[in-house]
């Protein structure tokens, strides 16, 4: 397929996107919601272009090329839009750790302080940290729905269906069903759902902590590449390490065995690193136990 | 995608484990829910997630909400993961997920409620039945998640409100604009509705033990009863009337009492459409339609001939889906329509589906419609019994065959692919296109989808030949439009004219004008979607072309009167409040954009009605992003009422 965007001549396999045209020629086109290894969702309208002879704009991320398309991807209508966009989305977010969000706020100039003007009305209650289990947070405060931890939960990564969205509109979340604590939910607890936030409404529970207690330095991190030490499938595992101490255990997104995901003992069975002797995985139905309690 | 229902990853990897261990519905949840699976044989019901729905339904009529046990008894039989199941219950508004009130009475307070007194029975209702469940003062919240939610997940009853057996809520449009104000509880409509009515509405409920009480379920021994003309019972039927060439078209067996038995439909001309359909085969009925330049009467106005071109090219099995979702603000045209003429909708869709080779049809019809729902259930099983569906019907080399399904509280539903997925038992979210409805539509299968009008418009095409309906109307509006005429007028009601009919005539000559000698301030044409005309615009004749060239739209075919006593600011939070409470949530423009237009009008109102320069950019940015990059019409076209005022 034929096409030009912003002036060049692009050719595009037939199926490929206008997301995946435009990066090939080296046009960049922010997103956030779109995640390599997931189908494209097309929820947060960040990466919408114009088509030529379209009424209104098209996410680029979704919409395969045609024969002789026209694209644009900088005028000043699709900057607006974007800019629109993210205003939207930090108004109605805690997105104070999503620095792609803030990278893109800044390049496009949007103001989310001009909409609190409006805040008269009682905010949606805060509904602060959901801490039912020793493994992840969830806080609803920070989510956007972009809806790439029900995705990775459900048929294109885990199989798992533990969480949806519920209820509709603004006030529509991701639930595990009655809002449950996870740990009477389906959740199998692999941390996939962690893996693919992009705003940390997800995060892992040593992590959420060691913010809380202000001792997350990332200054003071670094990465270590290793093989998951459980089955034999080998998969890679990147360890962040901060102070000799394991912190966070996530996969590289382009290995192609894991494509950054993982399962339960690879991305939490860590500890026994620190206790000195290796034990045995025991230590996770424990930690499970424990949540449950908790919870 | 193999033919028929397919739900996606029916039961693969979704672990029952858990549901298993869960406590067994109560007996009454039981009941309800062999109803739903007597038809389908234990070992298919695995991956008919579109059961999800009407089981969903079935537990809300049976007890008021749907509980935890229930909810995973249904997916245990289906196959559905607990999270996306209630994914699907928590997003319709009349379905419930905790305990509370057995009953419920929908209070509509939508413009033309407004206008005709909806406060005095909300103030009623208020101090009868305390704070309503849902309603403004939450911002139009419902119930999040909380202690309530999660003490109701297990069933011990202790939210707020579970004691008493009737609460209320605030409902928007509910499509009985003509008899406002309205209220919906249960299965029955309460129509022009008086304190009086309403309090011995209200002892009927807290008597009756059971919502329907009489009249039974919808699908009980009820519905075989003659269906009086305004349907529920002590509610008047519809006004309606006339003027201009050619009409009565589509109101002539409406305005002579209806049409509601197979037998009388026949008597007054029926199905001899379908027989001039069979005569001409599907190309020449395709043929009579393009040459009648039927355009779209959902709000769209998209070609119909060209669907139907697009589906009968495509490969088989195709399907024919009537839209009966009819939400719009304002609007009640298809609830006539199916109450009193369903088999005008029912040959229209069979004649779709001859022209396009379709084998199978849905209707789907809104939640709040009951009446509109057994009329039309009733005229398919009398269909069908009697060969004018189903198997080699009417002795044809064809089959085609229909089935009724509702909505559950969803404006949303009533764009066509949230509508599909609706019926597939996902959340009623649109989808992105392409692909279209013609390419890939319900269950992934090439799909014609029409509104209830457009349907009934396709029988005097058939009838009376498409070159002589393309005659009538304008240059680019072709043949009659049905108008829903509410709010400070005279005579509210359902009105047929040509396009081409100035706005004035109608209000003045059919509907008389505002009451009591009043000033007309302005009109909301289109529904919450359209924009409001002025005065001086009203001399407008109703065409797609004339509307349009003042930046208004036909839409849904809805003129709602405001009077000079109207607080036009005050129509605008209400629409503004709509729009925030039907956004699925899907796409940042609509589901941050409409509660940031909510706030805006707000605003507005806290400044007396003045739009400063700096509230004025806020509106232009959020309109011109909710109209550029929301994924469907709701979002699209949110801005467009608050526009036109604004712009004033």
């Amino acid at each position: 397929m034929r096409l030009t965007i912003d002036g060049h001549p692009v050719e595009g396999p037939p199926g490929s996107t206008i997301l995946e045209a435009a990066r090939s020629v080296g046009v960049p086109i922010p997103t956030v919601c779109y995640h390599e290894t997931l189908e494209p969702i097309g929820a947060c309208r960040v990466c919408v272009v114009e088509v030529e002879g379209a009424r209104t704009l098209v996410p680029a991320c979704q919409r395969r090329v045609e024969e002789g398309m026209v694209v644009r991807t900088d005028t000043e209508r699709v900057r607006a839009n974007r800019r629109m966009v993210v205003e939207l989305l930090e108004s109605s977010a805690d997105t104070r750790l999503a620095p792609e969000i803030g990278r893109l706020a800044s390049e496009l100039g949007a103001d989310p302080g001009r909409w609190a003007s409006l805040q008269h009305e009682k905010p949606l209650p805060a509904r602060g940290p959901k801490l039912d289990n020793e493994l992840y947070v969830r806080e609803p405060d920070r989510c956007i729905l972009c809806y790439r931890c029900v995705k990775a939960c459900g048929e294109q990564v885990q199989n798992t269906f533990a969480i949806a969205v519920a209820g509709r509109g603004y006030e529509a979340r991701i639930d595990p069903g009655f809002d449950l604590p996870l740990p009477d939910s389906a959740c199998v607890f692999c941390g996939n759902c962690v893996a693919v936030c992009p705003t940390e409404a997800l995060t892992f529970r040593t992590q959420w902590e060691m913010r809380r207690d202000g001792a997350w330095d990332e200054s003071r991190q670094r990465t270590v590449t290793t093989v998951c030490p459980y089955c034999g499938v080998g998969c890679q595992l990147q360890l962040t390490v901060q102070d000799n101490r394991i912190v966070k255990v996530t996969a590289p997104v382009d290995d192609p065995t894991t494509r950054g995901y993982l399962c339960i003992k690879g991305r939490f069975g860590w500890q026994y690193v620190h206790a000195g002797l290796q034990t045995a995985p025991e230590a996770l139905p424990k930690a499970q136990t424990d949540a449950r309690r908790t919870a | 995608m193999s033919q028929g229902p397919v739900a996606p990853a029916p039961g693969r990897g979704v672990d029952l484990s858990r549901l298993e261990r869960m406590p067994d519905p109560e007996p009454d949840e039981a009941v309800a829910l062999q109803e739903v699976w007597r038809e389908v044989a234990p070992e298919s019901r695995r991956g008919r997630r579109d059961l999800l729905l009407p089981a969903l339904q079935a537990l809300q009529r049976a007890r008021g909400w749907v509980s935890y046990p229930a909810l995973a008894a249904v997916c245990r039989e289906l196959g559905v993961p607990l999270a996306d199941a209630y994914g699907v219950a928590a997003f319709y508004a009349l379905l419930r997920t905790e305990p509370g009130p057995r009953h419920i009475v929908h209070l509509c307070d939508d413009v033309a409620c407004m206008r005709r007194g909806a406060d005095r029975l909300a103030a009623r209702l208020r101090e009868r039945l305390g704070p309503p469940l849902h309603g403004p003062e939450h911002g139009g919240l419902r119930g999040l998640p909380g202690s309530a939610r999660l003490s109701g997940a297990h069933g011990d009853g202790a939210s707020p409100g579970a004691a008493a057996s009737v609460g209320w809520a605030f409902s928007p449009c509910l499509g009985q604009c003509d008899r406002a104000p309205a209220a919906l509880a249960g299965d029955e409509v309460w129509g022009e509705l008086t304190p009086e009515g309403l309090e011995a509405g209200l002892r009927d409920l807290e008597a009756a033990g059971h919502p329907e009480g009489a009249r039974g379920e919808p699908d009980g021994a009820a519905a075989e009863a003659p269906l009086l003309a305004g349907g529920s019972p002590g509610v008047p039927g519809p006004r309606a009337g006339c003027m201009g060439e050619a009409t009565p078209l589509l109101l002539e067996r409406v305005l002579s009492g209806g049409a509601t038995t197979l037998d009388a439909y026949l008597a007054r001309g029926g199905y001899q459409a379908l027989r001039r359909a069979r005569e001409l085969g599907p190309g020449g009925a395709m043929a009579e339609v393009e040459r009648a330049r039927l355009l779209g009467r959902g709000g769209a106005a998209f070609p119909s001939s060209r669907k139907w071109a697009a589906v009968a090219r495509e490969p088989g099995p195709r399907y024919v889906v009537c839209n009966a979702d009819e939400s719009e603000p304002g609007t009640f045209k298809d609830r006539v329509l199916l109450e009193l003429d369903p088999f005008a909708v029912l040959e229209g869709m069979t004649i779709a589906a001859f022209a396009t080779g379709a084998e199978r049809g849905w209707i789907y019809v809104r939640g709040e419609y009951p009446d509109a729902y057994r009329s039309i259930r009733r005229a398919v099983e009398e269909a069908r019994a009697r060969g004018y569906l189903g198997h080699h019907l009417l002795g044809a080399d064809w089959s085609f065959d229909v089935e009724v399904r509702r909505g559950a509280g969803a404006y949303v539903c009533g764009e066509e692919t949230a509508l599909f997925n609706s019926i597939e038992g996902l959340r009623g979210e649109p989808r992105a296109r392409p692909p279209f409805p013609t390419q890939r539509g319900l269950f992934g299968r090439p799909t014609v989808i029409h509104n209830v009008e457009t349907l009934a418009s396709v029988v005097p095409i058939l009838l009376r030949g498409g070159k002589w309906y393309g005659a009538l109307g304008t240059a680019r509006s072709a043949g009659t439009k049905l108008v829903s005429v509410s709010g400070d007028v005279a005579v509210p009601g359902l009105y047929e004219v040509p396009f081409g009919t100035p706005i004035r005539a109608i209000l003045e000559e059919l509907a008389g004008g505002a009451p009591g000698g009043r000033r007309i301030q302005a009109v909301l044409c289109g529904g919450a979607a359209g924009t409001f005309l002025f005065p001086e615009e009203l001399d407008t004749p109703l065409a797609f072309e004339t509307l349009q060239a003042i930046g208004g739209t036909v839409g849904s075919g809805a003129l709602v009167v405001l009077d000079e006593t109207a607080d036009l600011w005050e129509v605008a939070e209400r629409i503004a409040r709509f729009f925030k409470e039907e956004s699925c949530g899907q796409c940042v423009p609509c589901r941050v954009g409409t509660r940031r237009q909510w706030e805006l009008v707000r605003a507005i109102r806290r400044q007396g009605g003045r739009v400063d320069g700096a509230l004025r950019a806020l509106f232009d940015d959020l309109a011109r992003v909710m109209r550029d990059s929301s994924i469907c019409g709701l979002g699209q076209l949110a801005p467009n009422a608050l526009a036109s005022l604004v712009r004033r």
